[in-house]
């Protein structure tokens, strides 16, 4: 199968979903001529114009709003926010008007939404370009939140975000953007909700979202020089969650751990984590275990950056750990 | 240049021209440390528009606030910065300004009145209004400057903080940079109308002037600087300037959004360091000599401190989870 890189993936969603839908517009700064500063959306506004491609002034709750406003009247706007960071701003927009118009209307009033950000540290941007800030809109009912894991994920779960009638946010790692995957030429589709077993096993469960998915793959093959058969999953989105999934590989396995690269306290990692507890507590052998990225602000210094996000290191070190039955907090 | 000869003294006059040229020597080096990859990250460079930091920050006291931008290595340095703690913080090593905890981005001599500098556009507005409020309640008679560009305009938290600064007239100036874009966007196609009739509106006194000419602008910062210190404040500059690099160190190919010619009439028909330098011999102040000397001088200091700052260390693994609380040493201890 052809490869291509996760950027051009998204490029290729869009693209197609445009064709298909004439009320598809891109929103955002710098998404037309320039087509992003990570160049995704290059070549969009070449077919689809600047009516279709809208360039905005650096106003992110003016256009996330006109992005609500738009959606509720008939349009599918895909709203670009440059940076994770900067869903602190249109929190009011996000959080108050498009998460809650559905239901506050009665179900009459529908804000089909996607919006488009990124996540990721490790870049050397510091601490206010560096966040992945997931968790704090999954906390929020009425947002669906997807997490793609590669290039063929990126495709498809924008895909199934645009056509979805609900608001949609979607994080991309920016350290991603060139990675290559398989990704077929026809057209398709990835449900939201629905997990994918990337590796199977039988002795532990690493469950990993977006770039964490391959930190946990590379730590499944260290563990496999071991002896340790590591079963991978990866959630695809974290609203929905496929809870049922994740549960039966926890009990298959009796042993999880949960990486995930927001801020470990109150994020995902910890949902996941009591989720599988409860449902899955007779079966487990080990307390399921956490890995986040550390609770500070992400450092601007090397020396300090890249000690704050989970490694394959780590993920092996603590699996070890699980499986060869050392107490861990027991004290 | 403006014809003020009389009322800006040699000294004044010779430590503006030291400070353009030690901000554009700073970002000669900053660009070659990414260019050779010893710098992580990217950075925004302020060459071009040296007479804006420099032209406002000579009429302020070091007891007077700024708050500074992404492209804030100019604000740093006119504010009084050393170029040591400023290439340790570039290079993420313990001794920068922020421990390496800021980078490019975040640097600021905090000790001289440097309230920040912000990667949010347009993040320091309120930042800027507050210190000025600090000023008035606390009676303090300090002045607080807000650098932003053009860009940032378009923030609505800009609206909003100007029409207290008015009710409550504070003593704040809004120091709209305008170097013609927004990343890779004209200003023409982000903003709408007039951008000092904005501030007008809140009956803000607003002034344009030509920000590649040091000495207009210093000469009108310290009229208004003088005037908020009485309580006349605030007031609105648009500074009309250029960025001669990319947005960013890594934006190289920009022919798509503006044009070779355009740079080269800037750079070579408007720049404020060859300007002054003029204004300089013209009013014999100095001499061709003495101005080659003062260069080579920054030059060497400059060279001197990129090279302590490669062998620099950086902080300890220790520091990531210090300084997240002012109260607990190490969070996660
Ligand atoms: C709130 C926010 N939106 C977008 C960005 C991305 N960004 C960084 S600099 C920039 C352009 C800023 O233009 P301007 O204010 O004119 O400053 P200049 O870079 O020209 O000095 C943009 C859009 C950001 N850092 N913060
Ligand atoms: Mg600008």
């Amino acid at each position: 199968m052809r490869k291509i890189t996760l950027s051009k993936a998204v490029n290729e969603a869009l693209a197609e979903e445009m064709r298909h839908d004439e009320t598809v517009i891109i929103l955002g700064e710098d998404v037309a001529e320039a087509g992003t500063p990570f160049k995704v959306l290059s070549g969009l506004v070449e077919e689809f114009g600047t009516e279709r491609v809208i360039d905005t002034p650096i106003s992110e709750p003016g256009f996330m709003g006109i992005g609500v406003g738009a959606a509720m009247t008939g349009m599918r706007p895909v709203v670009d926010l440059m940076f994770g960071d900067f869903i602190f701003l249109i929190m009011d927009q996000l959080c108050n008007q498009a998460a809650k118009t559905h239901y506050m209307s009665g179900g009459k009033l529908n804000v089909p939404l996607v919006l488009r950000t990124n996540m990721g540290a490790t870049r050397r941007s510091a601490a206010q370009h560096s966040q992945s800030l997931h968790a704090i809109v999954a906390h929020i009912p009425g947002l669906k939140v997807a997490m793609p894991s590669s290039a063929y994920e990126a495709k498809g779960l924008l895909k199934t975000a645009i056509r979805d009638d609900n608001p949609v946010v979607i994080f991309e790692d920016k350290l991603m953007y060139q990675d290559s995957a398989e990704v077929p030429e026809e057209e398709y589709s990835i449900p939201f909700g629905e997990a994918c077993i990337k590796r199977e096993g039988t002795d532990i469960t690493l469950i990993g979202t977006s770039s964490m998915v391959q930190v946990c793959e590379k730590a499944a093959e260290m563990l496999q020089a071991e002896g340790i058969s590591a079963e991978v999953i990866d959630p695809r989105t974290i609203v929905p969650l496929d809870e049922k999934t994740l549960v039966e590989s926890a009990k298959k396995t009796g042993r999880v751990i949960v990486v995930d690269e927001g801020h470990q306290s109150f994020g995902v990692t910890s949902e996941i984590a009591s989720r599988i507890n409860e449902q899955a507590f007779y079966h487990l052998d080990a307390p399921t275990t956490r890995i986040g990225a550390m609770d500070v602000p992400i450092p601007f210094s090397p020396a300090l950056e890249d000690i704050t996000v989970p490694t394959p290191e780590r993920v092996f070190e603590q699996a070890k750990k699980l499986v060869s039955g050392e107490l861990i907090n027991a004290a | 240049m403006s014809n003020a000869k009389k009322k800006v003294s040699a000294d004044d006059a010779l430590r503006m021209f030291r400070q353009m040229v030690r901000i554009r020597t700073f970002e000669n080096n900053a660009n070659q440390l990414y260019l050779s990859a010893k710098m992580p990250g990217l950075t925004h460079m302020y060459s071009g528009e040296e007479a804006v930091a420099v032209g406002i920050c000579e009429a302020l006291l070091p007891t007077d606030k700024i708050t500074s931008t992404h492209r804030g290595h100019g604000h740093c340095v006119a504010k009084g910065a050393d170029f040591k703690a400023m290439f340790c913080e570039l290079l993420g090593k313990e001794e920068g300004y922020c421990r390496g905890k800021g980078g490019s981005m975040h640097i600021a001599d905090q000790s001289n009145g440097n309230l920040g500098a912000n990667a949010i556009v347009g993040g320091s507005l309120g930042i800027a209004t507050g210190a000025a409020l600090t000023s008035k309640l606390k009676k303090t008679g300090d002045v607080a400057v807000c650098f932003f560009g053009d860009g940032a305009t378009a923030q609505g938290l800009m609206y909003e903080v100007m029409n207290m600064a008015a009710l409550w007239k504070l003593p704040v100036i809004y120091a709209c940079e305008n170097n013609g874009y927004s990343e890779y966007t004209k200003t023409e196609e982000i903003a709408a109308g007039s951008i000092t009739a904005r501030a007008e509106a809140f009956g803000i006194e607003s002034h344009q002037v030509d920000g590649q000419d040091v000495i207009a602008v210093n000469e009108l910062s310290r009229t208004l600087v003088d005037r908020a210190r009485k309580g006349e404040g605030p007031f609105f500059l648009e500074l009309m300037t250029y960025r001669y690099h990319g947005h960013h160190v890594g934006d190289i190919n920009r022919e798509y959004y503006r044009a070779k010619s355009e740079e080269e009439d800037w750079r070579e028909n408007r720049d404020p360091i060859i300007r002054m330098r003029a204004w300089l011999i013209e009013n014999k102040y100095a001499t061709e000599a003495e101005l080659d000397e003062l260069s080579k001088e920054v030059t060497e200091d400059a060279e001197a401190a990129v090279a302590y700052a490669l062998d620099a260390p950086y902080p300890d693994v220790s520091e990531v989870d210090m300084h997240v609380y002012t109260d607990i040493e190490h969070v996660l201890a």
